[in-house]
């Protein structure tokens, strides 16, 4: 059951079982339902659409009692008189209705790759203006420059690699202060990229010696890229050399020979393949489809200081997350992201990474409509997951206490009451399982999936 | 006569390197990789590196046009991240006079006070000469983090690194005062205050100057490096953006430019130095 559907449908179920019939209860459909985050045409359809089908609940609480109701006088009958009995625009209105941002006048970093899309999107399509804000978004020379901006309140939020608020969290690299993601970016997005002159050594076997670059240490990047090598066999801190480098160097070290491959965010992927020094050998997506890449983060002092500017800013965020997700808009959000403004990049290479349709530097053309993907939910498995491999490579010591940190950074329950005041329907858990490379993660048992791993290093 | 038949043949040989120095480019920079043989859908999408051949590197040609188009529009401002190469250059230029003129103030009073005092221009020497040549890069992730205001940081970092040069030459200038010129002063009667102002600040300006010269000269190498850090305007934000975007057309007109700012700011402290100087 989608809280996008149709109120005056007679065939919706409002309780019990599924809306679209596939699933047998409405939570299984839920579940299903709750990557597809599909914002109906306006806003105010949205919250109308959500008070509809309160009201109807109200009026009909047997389904069978609605149906008949619906089929015998016909659905505009029916909200005319529904209508009548309940002012539905005033409380269309009263529902979308917020407390006033405390703070109108915000900024925003970013750095300049296309998991930024919704945040960087968000001030040229004017998501940000629609949530009654006036956002600046700054591009960042780098993610401890982001880091550093973001904890001296230069930036009031800021895109950042899901990894890093759990870090900066937990004074990993930084010193401790609570950060908070009330939203994903982008899921999927990365991608292996290797020099051309290696486009016979497929096998991540054969890659012992060889030097990758990632973005940084506490990046989804490095962590996908450890584990792609481990399952190979190579253990990444002694077989091969990893190196934290700035993307959009990448390109240019890939070409100097520098490195042999890396494993980046995209745009900088399709860049080396652009312009001829490398090829897409994974994407990341075939190492865990659904992975999450970057996020948006800000701090807690800033949440708890103007909650009602945090809350109108991670509407924006989900609201623009929500039409990105949608393929149809993604050649519109390409032309609006690449000026030099905003990512700097040519048009065509954001095409080729936001529409899925791209040139594999080996001379053929791919598609993939799920190269990347945008799902806001943070869901608070993921996060037990990056603790997990901060575990399994040593970047945490000692005991860690998996739920809490998660669920103090990933503002999981907040984002689903603005999902939900916002017309979208977020997932009912907070904990989900997926699978890495085919082996399937308990988010309930994280030691046990630490100590499964057979490559990590020793503590 | 002949120093301008002199300077004319300095010109003209200048004017032959530089011919000289655009064509070697220009062949260099021809196309000249082999095209590989693609389908006409997979060119569409790649760039024209890997589908005409071209070579990585813009030839002269490439750069005098994207140049004659930074500057028929060089004030333009596209939001935030995207502005004209004349803001960027002013708000470089806004940045390295503040952080350079608080170094003025600071440096000269204080190298003042240094070199009429021998004993504490040899207790200070050692500290002096550990921070001189600390690079700004070093400093700006401290500034940062103790500042905690990116274009303040900016500032402090060129402040810093300007600082020494201006110190040294003022309390060299000072302490190397001929003696007979003070001693001449001392016997006529003349009041400290006097004396340094009349006396001691006209014989060391050359000096001085000098090492203001050096300094400015420092100033305007930080700026580049301390912007593509902090980001956000000038121009070696834009270097560093237009990096990003590997267009190295744009990367090479920003040197050019950055030059040509240094030459000019060189220029000026040149002139200043000459009025100050004196025959003796």
């Amino acid at each position: 059951m989608s809280t996008f559907d149709n109120p005056f449908d007679s065939d919706r179920n409002l309780q019990a079982g599924c809306g679209c019939g596939q699933h047998r209860s409405a939570a299984e459909h839920e579940q299903a339902a709750a990557l597809r985050c599909e914002p109906v045409e306006s806003e105010e359809k949205r919250y109308e659409g959500v008070v509809a089908s309160a009201a109807m609940r109200a009026m009909f609480p047997q389904d069978v009692a609605r149906r008949a109701f619906l089929k015998s006088v016909g659905a505009s009958t029916a909200l005319a008189a529904l209508s009548q009995f309940f002012p539905l625009k005033t409380a269309t209105e009263v529902f979308a209705q917020t407390g006033t941002p405390e703070k109108k006048d915000l900024k925003v970093g970013f750095i300049p790759i296309t998991c930024a899309t919704p945040i960087i999107m968000a001030a040229p399509m004017g998501f940000y203006s629609k949530h009654g804000l006036n956002v600046e978004v700054v591009k960042t020379a780098g993610w401890a420059v982001i880091r550093d901006k973001t904890i001296n309140k230069e930036y009031d939020a800021a895109h950042m690699l899901a990894p890093m608020p759990i870090a900066i969290s937990l004074g990993l690299g930084a010193n401790a202060i609570p950060f908070a993601v009330p939203a994903i970016e982008n899921i999927n997005g990365q991608g292996i990229v290797l020099a051309t002159k290696h486009k016979d050594k497929r096998d991540p076997k054969d890659w012992k010696g060889l030097k990758f670059a990632i973005p940084f240490d506490y990046s989804m990047h490095n962590y996908l890229l450890r584990y792609y090598l481990a399952e190979a066999g190579l253990d990444p801190d002694t077989d091969v050399q990893l190196r934290s480098v700035p993307p959009p160097e990448m390109v240019a070290n890939l070409r100097a020979d520098n490195i042999d491959g890396f494993l980046a965010p995209d745009n900088i992927c399709q860049r080396a393949i652009y312009d001829g020094v490398g090829f897409m050998h994974l994407l990341s997506k075939e190492i865990w489809d659904g992975h999450p890449c970057c996020s948006f983060a800000a701090s807690k002092e800033f949440i708890t200081s103007a909650p009602n500017s945090f809350a109108a800013l991670t509407r924006a965020i989900v609201d623009a997350t929500a039409y990105a997700s949608k393929a149809e808009n993604r050649k519109q959000i390409a032309e609006a992201i690449a000026p030099a403004n905003y990512i700097n990049a040519p048009v065509t290479v954001l095409e080729q990474v936001l529409t899925g349709t791209y040139a594999d530097g080996l001379g053929g053309v791919k598609t993939d409509a799920k190269r990347v993907d945008f799902d806001p939910f943070p869901w608070q498995s993921f996060a037990v997951w990056m603790l997990t491999q901060m575990k399994r490579w040593g970047q945490i010591k000692g005991d860690v206490d998996y739920k809490a940190v998660a669920e103090q950074v990933y503002l999981a329950t907040d984002t689903k009451k603005l999902m939900t005041e916002m017309g979208l329907s977020p997932p009912t858990s907070s904990y989900k399982s997926f699978a890495v490379m085919g082996k399937t993660f308990d988010p309930t048992k994280p030691e046990d999936y630490v100590a499964s791993f057979k490559i990590r290093k020793a503590s | 006569m002949k120093t301008s038949s002199l300077r004319l043949r300095a010109g003209l040989v200048s004017i032959a390197l530089l011919a000289a120095f655009l064509g070697i480019w220009h062949l260099a920079t021809r196309s000249t990789a082999p095209v590989a043989t693609m389908s006409p859908e997979y060119a569409k999408l790649m760039g024209l590196t890997a589908t005409q051949g071209k070579s990585a590197m813009p030839g002269p040609l490439d750069v005098g046009a994207k140049l004659w188009e930074h500057l028929k529009r060089p004030f333009y401002d596209n939001g935030p991240n995207d502005k004209g190469l004349g803001i960027q250059l002013a708000y470089s230029i806004a940045r390295v006079g503040t952080g350079y003129l608080l170094a003025v103030l600071v440096a000269i009073p204080l190298g003042f006070l240094i070199g009429m005092s021998p004993l504490l221009s040899k207790a200070l020497d050692p500290f002096i000469q550990v921070l001189k040549p600390i690079s700004p890069l070093a400093w700006m992730p401290l500034a940062l983090y103790t500042i905690k205001d990116s274009s303040v940081s900016a500032i402090f970092v060129i402040f810093i690194c300007s600082i020494w040069p201006m110190l040294l030459n003022t309390v060299f200038g000072v302490a190397s005062v001929r003696k007979e010129w003070i001693n001449v002063a001392r016997t006529l009667e003349v009041g400290t205050i006097r004396r340094a102002f009349t006396v001691i600040l006209p014989a060391a300006a050359p000096t001085i100057l000098t090492g203001m010269r050096i300094s400015i000269g420092i100033a305007w190498l930080v700026i580049v490096a301390a912007e593509m850090l902090v980001g956000g305007t000038g121009i070696g934000y834009f270097v560093w953006n237009e990096w990003n975007n590997l267009s190295i057309t744009n990367v090479i007109i920003a040197i050019l430019l950055i030059g040509i700012v240094g030459m000019l700011l060189d220029q000026i402290l040149a002139r200043f130095t000459r009025m100050v100087t004196f025959p003796e």
